[in-house]
C-alpha cells in the first residue's frame, strides 16, 4: 500500500449512467468508483499501477436536471446490406441519420463536486524501476500543473472534469452548507443502494461488480477490492 | 503529417440573433434552456455535426476527409469498406453479416484504417462496433455544451401559412369561416426564437490521443477553420442569424498541458458594454440596462497577465 491522494474534481454537469438504466440514462447519486478511477487514469496511468478508491466526499447537493438529445438510432439492418450485396451495388441502401434518430433523455447531475481519495498499488507488469514514489511523483506534479493525459470527465465526455490537487496537509474545500442535509447523510447515514462497483476486465465476460453505498456525513467508503463488500 | 505535440484548451464564442440555436425535443423544439438559471444551452452534439457538416462541405471528396457520421449513410457499409480494403478479395469479408477482428493485431489495422479516411472518426472518435465489429476508438478533441453568458428569453411566434396541408384541415378552417376569400386554406404555426444570446462552448484536444488516431497539425487548422465558419453554411428558417464571434486557443508547450484549463477559461471574461466599459455580468447595477440584442454590447476581454510559463494565447476569430 502506497501514499494516497487527494484530487479535487467538479464540473457543470456528471452523468454516472445506472447500468439498469442507460436506454434514457440516469445518473447515480454520486460519482462511482470506476468513473473516479478514470479521472485518475486520465491525468496519469500506466499498466504497472492500479488505482484504488478508498473515499468520496461530497461537496455540492445532489441535484438533477433532464436534457433530451436527438442520437443515432441503429446499425444497419442486415436483410437490405444482404440484398444490395447480392446485386453486388451500393446504391440505394442508404441510411439517413435524420430518419434514424432516437431521441434519449438523461438525468444528468447539476454542478457536482468531490473530492477522491485513492492511492494506487503495483501490479504483476511492474518492472525493476516501478516503484511506488516514482509514480506518486509524476501524479502528484501533473495534477497540481493541471497536466494531463486527456482531459477527464464526469462521466460522459460532454461533461469535462475541472481538477485541482489536494496537497498532502491541506484542508478539504468547503463543502457547500446547503448540501449538509439528510440526503447526504447528515444526521443519519444515507443508504444509496447498489451502486456500480466497476468492471471486471480480467475476466471473460466482464462482469459489473457491486457494492452497498452509503453516504455518511457526505462521505462515502469504498470497499477494498476483494473484500467483502465488493459483490460480484 | 505530423501528429499534435501540444496539448490545447479553446474557447468558442458564437451568437444568434432572432433564431433557434438549438431545439429541445422534451420541450416542443423550444430552445434549450437550464432551467435553474434561464440560460440557453447548446448540446456538444449539435456542434459536433455542424462541425462534420463543414467539413463534409469543404473537403468534399478529399482523401482522408471522408465524415463517418454523416447525413444519409450507412455505418456498417464503411466498416465493410475497412474489411474490404484489408482483406482484399477475401470473399467472406464482402459476404458475412458480422465480422470479428481475428486478432488484436487486424482490429488495430481496422481502426487504423478508419482513422485514416475518416476525418471525424480521428478527431471526435467512433463506437464501431455495431455487428461488423471495427472496435472503438477515442478522439482527441472533446467538446462541452455550450451555454449563454446571460439568461435568454426564448420569444414564439406564430405564423401563419395560406395553404393547408389536406382536405380534412380545409375543412376545419371553413367551418367558422367569415367568408373572407384571403384567409381561404389559411393554417397557423409557431416558431421558437431567441432574439440574441452568446453563448460560449469550452473544447479539449489532448494531443496523446491526437497520437493514437493520427490528428496531425492540418487537421487542427481545418477543425478551427470549421469552428470559424461552421454557421456560415447552416443557413435555415430556424437558425436565424448565426455566427463564430470568438474563438481563443489556449496551447501548451508540453503535450500533457503547462496549466489547469479551468485556471486557463477563467482568463476569458465575458461582461457587459456600459458606455464602453466592461461590467462584470454579476454587477448589480445592470439591473436597469435594456437586455442584449448585438455583439456590441458585450466585451469580451482575455487575462493575458501572469501567463503560466508555455502557454500560448491565440485569438484565431
Amino acid at each position: 500500500m502506497s501514499y494516497g491522494i487527494r484530487l479535487h474534481v467538479w464540473g457543470r454537469n456528471a452523468l454516472f449512467t445506472r447500468p439498469e438504466l442507460k436506454v434514457e440514462r440516469v445518473t447515480y447519486d454520486v460519482i462511482t468508483p470506476s468513473a473516479a478511477r478514470g479521472i485518475l487514469e486520465a491525468i496519469h496511468w500506466k499498466p504497472a499501477i492500479r488505482w484504488v478508491i478508498d473515499r468520496i466526499h461530497v461537496l455540492e447537493p445532489i441535484r438533477h436536471q433532464q436534457i433530451r438529445r436527438n442520437e443515432v438510432g441503429h446499425k444497419a439492418p442486415a436483410g437490405t446490406i444482404k440484398s444490395a450485396m447480392k446485386r453486388g451495388d451500393l446504391g440505394g441502401v442508404q441510411l439517413l441519420v435524420d430518419e434514424d434518430r432516437q431521441q434519449r433523455a438523461s438525468t444528468v447531475l447539476v454542478n457536482p463536486a468531490y473530492v477522491i481519495e485513492a492511492h494506487f498499488d503495483l501490479t504483476a507488469q511492474a518492472g525493476g524501476d516501478d516503484n511506488e514514489g516514482k509514480h506518486l511523483d509524476i501524479f502528484n506534479r501533473r495534477a497540481a500543473r493541471g497536466q494531463c493525459f486527456h482531459q477527464p470527465c464526469l462521466g460522459t465526455r460532454e461533461f469535462a472534469a475541472h481538477f485541482a490537487l489536494l496537497p498532502e496537509g491541506n484542508p478539504l474545500p468547503p463543502r457547500n452548507p446547503a448540501a449538509e442535509s439528510s440526503d447526504l447523510g447528515f444526521g443519519t447515514p444515507r443508504d444509496l443502494g447498489l451502486m456500480l462497483w466497476d468492471i471486471d476486465h480480467s475476466r471473460k465476460d466482464r462482469p459489473s461488480m457491486f457494492f452497498r453505498a452509503r453516504l455518511v456525513e457526505g462521505v462515502m467508503e469504498i470497499p477494498a477490492p476483494g473484500s467483502d463488500g465488493v459483490l460480484q | 503529417m505530423t501528429p499534435l505535440t501540444r496539448r490545447h484548451d479553446f474557447v468558442l464564442v458564437f451568437e444568434v440573433t432572432n433564431g433557434n440555436p438549438n431545439g429541445d425535443p422534451d420541450a416542443g423544439n423550444l430552445p434549450r434552456l437550464d432551467p435553474e438559471t434561464n440560460h440557453g444551452l447548446v448540446s456538444d452534439v449539435s456542434l459536433k455535426r455542424k462541425l462534420r457538416n463543414y467539413v463534409d462541405l469543404a473537403r468534399e471528396g478529399v482523401e482522408g476527409h471522408h465524415i463517418y457520421v454523416q447525413e444519409g449513410s450507412i455505418l456498417n457499409e464503411k466498416h465493410r469498406q475497412a474489411y474490404v480494403a484489408l482483406r482484399g478479395d477475401d470473399a467472406k469479408a464482402k459476404k458475412d453479416a458480422k465480422l470479428n477482428p481475428k486478432d488484436d493485431t487486424e482490429a488495430k489495422a481496422l481502426r487504423d484504417w478508419m482513422c485514416r479516411n475518416f476525418f471525424d472518426v480521428r478527431t471526435f472518435g467512433a463506437v464501431m462496433s455495431t455487428g461488423i465489429n471495427c472496435g472503438q476508438v477515442k478522439g482527441p478533441v472533446q467538446v462541452t455544451f455550450a451555454r449563454s453568458v446571460e439568461p435568454i428569453l426564448p420569444v414564439e411566434v406564430s405564423i401563419t401559412r395560406m395553404a393547408a396541408t389536406n382536405e380534412a384541415e380545409k375543412k376545419k378552417r371553413e367551418e367558422g369561416d367569415d367568408g373572407d376569400s384571403r384567409t381561404d386554406n389559411r393554417t397557423m404555426g409557431r416558431k421558437h426564437i431567441v432574439p440574441y444570446g452568446l453563448y460560449v462552448a469550452h473544447g479539449f484536444i489532448s494531443a496523446k490521443f491526437a497520437e493514437r488516431t493520427g490528428f496531425t497539425e492540418s487537421d487542427l487548422d481545418l477543425l478551427f477553420e470549421a469552428m470559424t465558419n461552421m454557421f456560415e453554411h447552416d443557413r435555415s428558417a430556424a437558425r436565424g442569424e448565426m455566427a463564430t464571434r470568438k474563438l481563443i486557443v489556449f496551447s501548451h508547450d508540453n503535450p500533457l498541458g503547462n496549466a489547469p484549463a479551468h485556471a486557463l477559461f477563467d482568463r476569458v471574461r465575458i461582461g457587459r458594454a456600459v458606455d464602453g466599459e466592461f461590467r462584470a455580468l454579476d454587477d448589480r447595477g445592470l439591473g436597469n440596462l435594456a437586455p442584449a440584442r448585438k455583439f456590441a454590447d458585450y466585451i469580451v476581454s482575455i487575462d493575458r497577465q501572469d501567463l503560466p510559463q508555455g502557454i500560448e494565447i491565440r485569438e484565431l476569430v
